[in-house]
């Protein structure tokens, strides 16, 4: 454990080290905003373009303030459901996605801190072999797999199922390497300690590693959650029903090549509410994690 | 409570590294017994062994006379004291004290009475609701001792529990870990590389080295008589002075006694010296010249190193002295406390 380090007081010239004039200064907000600003326009112009109607879209040029059609444009997306896509609602979509973002991200979790538990604390014959055939598989990209997978999915009739969607995607060898080279940290002295306390295996994984791993899982749920929500190819793949998309899927399926036919403010408004939940995730986790982090560091 | 038999107890690792190579130690009830040795003797092996946490590759360990050697090491009901504490960083000081006592399925009411009466004993009392991070070394340490008291157990392990702490809060706490010892009469092994800790604590000192013993028995009987040259040159700070025989002749010595043919070696403790004593008290010791080369004053007593027959040799003056770097001085040893040690470094 580390003893707690007192900061060195910030001094005004600490404060100035990059722009030591104001001009400087100033330069360096502007190139900031400006950095902001383009990051941030295409979102609000998305934002923009889901509160006017079809005909406004349609029409350039696109206003760049906000319409009136806020509440008629969501609640149709939301519960009315959208004609490309059979008229599945984008609610369907967002459970959809959600189900299957938290069963990627909380599967992953649970099978690569188990595997890691396992490789670290007990030796077994063949741990190394195992080890480093986790290892290789982070060298296969689940797109190279991707037709065996498929024919394993039909054969098992997991197509159109959240099983289908979700357990070929729950093994992780990154995460896996994650919590094994976090495990390697925890001192021998402490799993030690708590064999002669009387704690079993299961006993010590409960009520000493999980509560010691709370940030690195929060961590690495952000990041899981993230990617299971933005998976695109297996979706695509191991889905035919519109009511079994999910909202990336979805939205691409919205989107038809002549512009006439694409309902532009629905696409819009689902572009918007495919945003708001990894944000969420990453808000919220955020001062979760940060209260993690002062917790163990204090 | 209980005693601690080990019988010729071996460790070899898997690569073929063998740690400890056929240990014997008995342990009587109540005594704390220290095994003292430089890094890598096979010191820490032998108490994980003892403990349950390495497996015994020969021999037996028995604790209160059952063979425990496949036992674990929750069944062993052994508790013990860490180097770096092992504190659950996570938990607070009452929970950490109070794990191993729930995982025996002890009831709620039992376990606050047993974790509240160890605090107080240890003075803990106050620092029951914090975490170990916000516990300084010496706290720290306190907990890691009251969560191996609260257990009761049979055995008590210590594996340098003190060697984290500055050296004020180790001489403090040396004293109060002997003091507990007695006061609760648990049978303890304790492990150091500290030879002052090992002299201080031990009931039965073992001096180990290489994954054997090289001498054991009460630690002033070690002191007196050191089996070896190792066990001189170990126990006891400054060492003894050693220096090598040329055929029964010491090199520059004015007189020495009758010396034993296979002696190789000459060993006095600098506290035997004396400097420029009365010859006629010192019939039949040591006498020799020696070149000061340096001066030590360290208050109560001053040690001084000299060059003196083919070696250096360290001599203890009390208080403080007038001696300067570059004296020559007569150096004497009574003939009683010369030691003779073999070509093979054993006493003759």
């Amino acid at each position: 454990m580390a003893e707690p380090k007192a900061l060195p007081p910030a001094s005004g010239h600490d404060k100035l080290m990059i722009g030591q004039s104001k001009a400087g200064i100033y330069m360096a907000h502007a190139i900031l905003i400006l950095g902001i600003l383009i990051v941030a326009f295409p979102i609000y112009y998305t934002f923009v373009a889901s509160t006017h109607s079809l005909q406004t879209i349609l029409r350039p040029p696109l206003p760049l303030l906000p319409g009136d059609r806020f509440l008629e444009n969501y609640s149709e997306a939301l519960f009315g459901g959208v004609g490309r896509i059979g008229g599945v609602s984008v609610a369907t979509l967002l459970i959809n996605t959600t189900i299957v973002a938290f069963g990627i991200a909380i599967g992953k979790i649970i099978i690569s801190i188990l595997s890691a538990y396992a490789i670290v604390f007990f030796r077994f014959p063949g741990r190394m072999f195992f080890f480093w055939l986790i290892f290789i598989t982070l060298m296969l990209p689940v797109e190279v797999r991707i037709l065996p997978t498929y024919k394993v999915m039909v054969d098992l009739g997991l197509i159109d199922t959240y099983t289908g969607l979700i357990v070929p995607l729950i093994a992780s060898a990154t995460a896996t390497l994650l919590f094994r080279q976090f495990f390697l940290t925890i001192p021998g002295e402490l799993v030690e300690a708590a064999r002669v306390d009387g704690a079993g295996p299961w006993r010590f994984f409960w009520d000493i590693l999980l509560p010691l791993s709370r940030t690195n899982i929060a961590a690495l749920f952000v990041i899981l959650f993230i990617y299971g929500w933005t998976q695109y190819l297996w979706p695509l793949l191991v889905t035919n029903r519109n009511d079994m998309n999910t909202i990336v899927i979805a939205l691409r399926k919205m989107i038809s090549f002549a512009d006439a036919d694409t309902e532009w403010h629905l696409v819009m408004v689902t572009s918007m509410l495919a945003i708001v939940p990894p944000i969420l995730v990453v808000v919220l986790m955020q001062r979760w994690f940060v209260r993690g982090l002062v917790d163990t560091e204090k | 409570m209980a005693t601690v038999d080990l019988k010729d107890v071996r460790k070899v690792y898997p690569g073929g590294v063998e740690a400890v190579k056929g240990v014997s130690i008995a342990i009587p009830d109540k005594a704390l017994c220290v095994l003292v040795g430089p890094s890598g003797c096979g010191k820490s092996t032998l108490l994980r062994m003892i403990a349950g946490l390495e497996t015994i590759s020969a021999g037996t360990c028995s604790i209160d006379g059952k063979v425990v050697n496949t036992i674990g090491p929750t069944e062993r009901d052994i508790a013990m004291v860490f180097q770096n504490y092992a504190l659950y960083p996570h938990m607070k000081v009452y929970d950490n004290m109070a794990y191993g006592l729930r995982n025996r399925g002890m009831p709620k009411d039992e376990v606050d009475k047993r974790v509240r009466g160890t605090a107080k004993t240890l003075e803990l009392e106050h620092l029951l609701e914090r975490r170990p991070r916000e516990l300084s070394g010496g706290q720290r340490q306190r907990v890691a001792m009251g969560r191996a008291i609260v257990r009761n157990p049979k055995v008590f392990l210590f594996d340098e529990p003190l060697s984290n702490l500055d050296a004020k809060l180790r001489g403090q706490m040396r004293v109060e870990i002997k003091n507990l010892q007695r006061k609760l009469g648990v049978t303890s092994v304790y492990v150091t590389h500290d030879q002052l800790e090992a002299m201080t604590l031990a009931d039965v000192l073992v001096v180990m080295n290489a994954g054997l013993i090289e001498q054991q028995g009460a630690p002033l009987d070690i002191y007196e008589k050191p089996s070896s040259t190792f066990v001189a040159s170990f126990i006891g700070a400054p060492p003894m002075n050693l220096l090598p025989l040329r055929s029964g002749q010491l090199e520059g010595a004015v007189t020495l006694p009758a010396v034993a043919d296979n002696a190789a070696t000459l060993g006095f403790r600098p506290e035997d010296c004396e400097v420029g004593a009365d010859d006629a008290a010192l019939d039949g010791g040591l006498r020799l010249m020696a070149n000061v080369a340096g001066v030590e004053p360290v208050g109560a007593e001053s040690f001084l190193y000299c060059d003196a027959a083919g070696g250096r040799i360290v001599v203890r003056v009390p208080g403080r002295t007038e001696v300067r770097i570059g004296d020559q001085l007569p150096i004497f040893a009574r003939r009683e406390k010369l030691h003779f040690f073999g070509s093979d470094g054993k006493r003759v």
